[in-house]
């Protein structure tokens, strides 16, 4: 076999995919051959880096060059200026917002300072469609490990011991489950994993069953082994094809190993994984939805207990973890509980995967230590706000959860300190909010998911979150009073304290967080009627600043309603009845002379 | 492929596939490890750096000294090529000239192994911005 000198690592996640990252790696191959330099150099296709926000990322082994944005047509240059005469193409390096000079090694990018990636270990490293790869990372040592030196009992105890806690958002103790539904008598125990990832803005564990399917397959029967079971279910969402397709080459590959299947490691454990497919219904995220969407019927919750380590799937003792949750458990069983116990926080230990959105510099996938600030997260790692503007809060934990703000900047982040906070860890979503965004829009967007996701089984989940959204659309209109506030708050706790699943209980969660946090923006909408971000249009106008306007016309002839009128070189004026608030005129105005009031 | 049946296959199987890899796992930290950089531009490739390179590569892994050996681009010193730059962690890097197969034998044995200089050092005078980054 060749030995290659040199590793290009291209990142094949479904974001840098979107970006042509496939045709880079064709046309790197094509480069590479054209320089005869095939037995030298070896294109690997890799999972996910993180740096969504650069993307596609191409990364040069062995000296770490990590280039950015890169393009089909850069391959050539990458090849014969990196490769064969040894220069770096300074114009693919990451630039530091800082200081405005290149930074080549991805070790010196403040993205990745302070991460630690231990459920991510091999996301942007190895390729997952080799399971080669994998085992050269340890991989499936775990599980052998787990079956010919270990009992049930003492594997659940290693896991216990570890701290950790179920990363779909509850935070239930992983061991805690497994021991449940080990101690329950059955002759037939499933094991499930969760990848019904619903979160808006939350993809990591996308990212993780494209970038290291194998893990998660590993640690399914290393469960099943420890509940006595070996029946291994996915429920993955439909629309995350490309995840779907690498699960089904891994499982190929594994089952033609050797590591799952009949007879594992000589043992007689037997364990097999299949795939079932969701239609992408966020309340299917919830376990009990889950299993009944999984046994043919409506994704609809039912009451817990019975719980699914009792009866779940068919009605047998069912262990369901989350994708984060599973792909941590190889490296505990490696590197021992006391050794992942020893990152992260009292009550929460190792680390957790977030996914940075909205108006911050680097979106992307990051995982980093318990106990972290929000303040490190958001502008050591994320880069800070986009276009220099301020930072006002960020909302953790999707529509289960609620915003932070900049008296939370500090706070260590863990399931307890999240949740005394009013928000909560949720899946790990984490979507950045400056100076321009209405919190009370925001609380309506959230509101508006919930709504269209409800299934429709209990009344206050049902009517009680369209009631929620009428009343903020109505505050966003300015036609609520100060009352309404008062009712808004009163239902909220009713939804919380009367829904029969995770959804309703947490889905007004974004009203109260914002309520709290940010009571004068509700009042200003219901006393002033005035928006303080400028976002509600209702509680708007655009107005033109006569002594600034210089009467050039441009922003009459850009309104698609006629709403401006003036004389050539005297000022204009906005018709405000007839205005619909599209903002055309300020945008094409270039002596700044609009404005919104 | 042939099936794994015990937990020895599987750590057997490992061991022969971990060299794979070896070169991304060292990239991780290479602060940690001999760093050689080949000079590769025309000059450089035209007196037999690739000769070097190849030979330093192969030599080292045979001896298993924890290397990595990659090119970069004209050092300045065409007078002397191949050169090479060899960055023992912990000391300062240095520059030798001349660098054919039986040359980077003598380096990676008094040098590297043996932590002793040998003939043929080009003293630096320079900095370069690249070199200034990579110190950060």
């Amino acid at each position: 076999m060749a030995k290659y000198n040199n590793h290009i690592l291209v990142c094949g996640g479904t974001g840098c995919r979107a970006s042509q990252s496939e045709e880079i790696v064709e046309n790197l191959k094509q480069a590479v051959s054209d320089n005869s330099l095939e037995n030298e150099i070896q294109v690997v296709r890799t999972g996910c880096f993180g740096f969504c926000e650069k993307g596609p990322i191409v990364k040069m082994i062995p000296d770490n060059t990590f280039y950015v944005q890169v393009t089909p047509e850069d391959a050539g240059e990458i090849i014969s200026e990196h490769i064969v005469k040894g220069r770096k193409v300074e114009r693919l390096l990451f630039t530091d917002p800082e200081n405005n000079e290149h930074i080549a090694d991805s070790k010196h990018m403040g993205f990745y300072k302070k991460q630690i990636r231990i459920a991510l270990r091999n996301c942007g490293f190895i390729n997952p469609e080799n399971i080669d790869e994998y085992i050269a990372r340890d991989g499936y040592a775990a599980l052998g490990k787990v079956l010919s030196e270990m009992t049930p009992e003492e594997a659940i105890k290693e896991i216990k011991d570890s701290g950790l806690r179920g990363r779909g958002g509850g935070g239930f103790p992983t061991g805690l489950k497994w021991e449940i539904t080990h101690n329950v008598e059955g002759d037939e125990k499933y094991v499930v994993c969760n990848a019904d990832e619903g979160d808006p803005g939350a993809f990591m564990d996308r990212s993780i069953l494209e970038g290291d399917p194998h893990s998660v397959l590993e640690a399914m029967a290393i469960c099943g082994y420890c509940i006595g079971g070996s029946n291994g279910l996915i429920y993955i969402r439909a629309e995350y094809p490309l995840a779907i397709e690498r699960l089904k080459i891994a499982i190929e590959q594994a089952r033609e190993l050797g590591v799952i299947g009949k007879d594992i490691f000589g043992t007689g454990f037997d364990f097999d994984v299949e795939l079932r497919y969701g239609a992408g219904a966020f309340v299917c995220g919830e376990e009990t939805s889950l299993i009944h969407s999984m046994e043919g019927l409506r994704g609809e919750p039912t009451v817990k207990p019975p719980f699914p380590s009792v009866s779940g799937y068919k009605g047998k003792p069912t262990n369901v973890n989350n994708v984060e949750t599973f792909a941590n458990i190889p490296v505990i069983i490696n590197n021992g509980a006391k050794w992942f116990s020893s990152i992260g926080t009292e009550k929460s230990k190792g680390t957790k995967v977030f996914a940075l959105a909205g108006k911050i510099n680097n979106v992307g996938l990051i995982e980093v230590p318990m106990g972290i600030t929000l303040r490190e997260v958001i502008f050591d790692i994320g880069g800070g706000i986009k276009d220099g503007k301020k930072f006002k809060a960020v909302q953790t934990g999707g529509p289960s959860g609620g915003c932070l703000t900049e008296k939370h900047l500090d706070i260590p982040i863990d399931y307890d300190n999240l949740i005394a906070s009013g928000s909560m860890m949720g899946s790990g979503g984490m979507i950045v909010m400056d100076e321009d965004d209405c919190m009370v829009s925001v609380a309506k967007f959230y509101l508006d998911f919930t709504v269209e996701e409800s299934c429709g089984k209990c009344a206050p989940c049902r009517i009680g979150n369209k009631r929620l959204y009428e009343m903020l659309d109505k505050i966003t209109k300015g036609n609520a009073t100060e009352d309404d506030l008062g009712i808004l708050r009163n239902l909220a706790n009713v939804i919380k304290d009367t829904s029969l699943c995770g959804l309703g209980q947490t889905s007004p969660n974004p009203v109260l967080s914002t309520m709290d946090n940010f009571a004068d923006e509700y009042l200003a909408h219901v006393k002033d009627a005035k928006c303080p971000a400028g976002q509600c249009k209702d509680l708007m106008e655009y107005v033109i600043n006569p002594e600034t306007c210089v009467g050039c016309t441009l922003c009459s002839r850009v309104c698609p309603v006629d709403a401006i009128s003036g004389d050539k070189k005297q000022p204009h004026e906005i018709d405000t009845t007839v205005c619909i608030k599209c903002g055309a005129c300020m945008e094409k105005c270039k002596f700044n002379a609009i404005s919104i009031q | 492929m042939t099936k794994v049946k015990t937990l020895d296959d599987l750590k057997k199987m490992r061991n022969e596939l971990q060299s794979k890899l070896t070169l991304r796992e060292k990239s991780d930290h290479p602060e940690k490890m001999v760093q050689i950089k080949v000079s590769m531009a025309t000059c450089g490739i035209a007196s037999g750096a690739k000769e070097t390179m190849n030979y330093l590569i192969e030599e080292l892994d045979n001896r298993a000294v924890d290397a990595v050996v990659t090119q970069t681009g004209c050092m300045g010193y065409c007078h002397s090529e191949p050169t090479i730059e060899v960055h023992v962690p912990g000391t300062e890097p240095v520059v030798y000239g001349h660098v054919d197969t039986k040359k980077a034998e003598e380096i990676i044995t008094k040098h590297i192994i043996g932590g002793e200089l040998v003939d043929g050092v080009i003293p630096v005078s320079y900095t370069t911005p690249n070199e200034d980054e990579n110190e950060k």
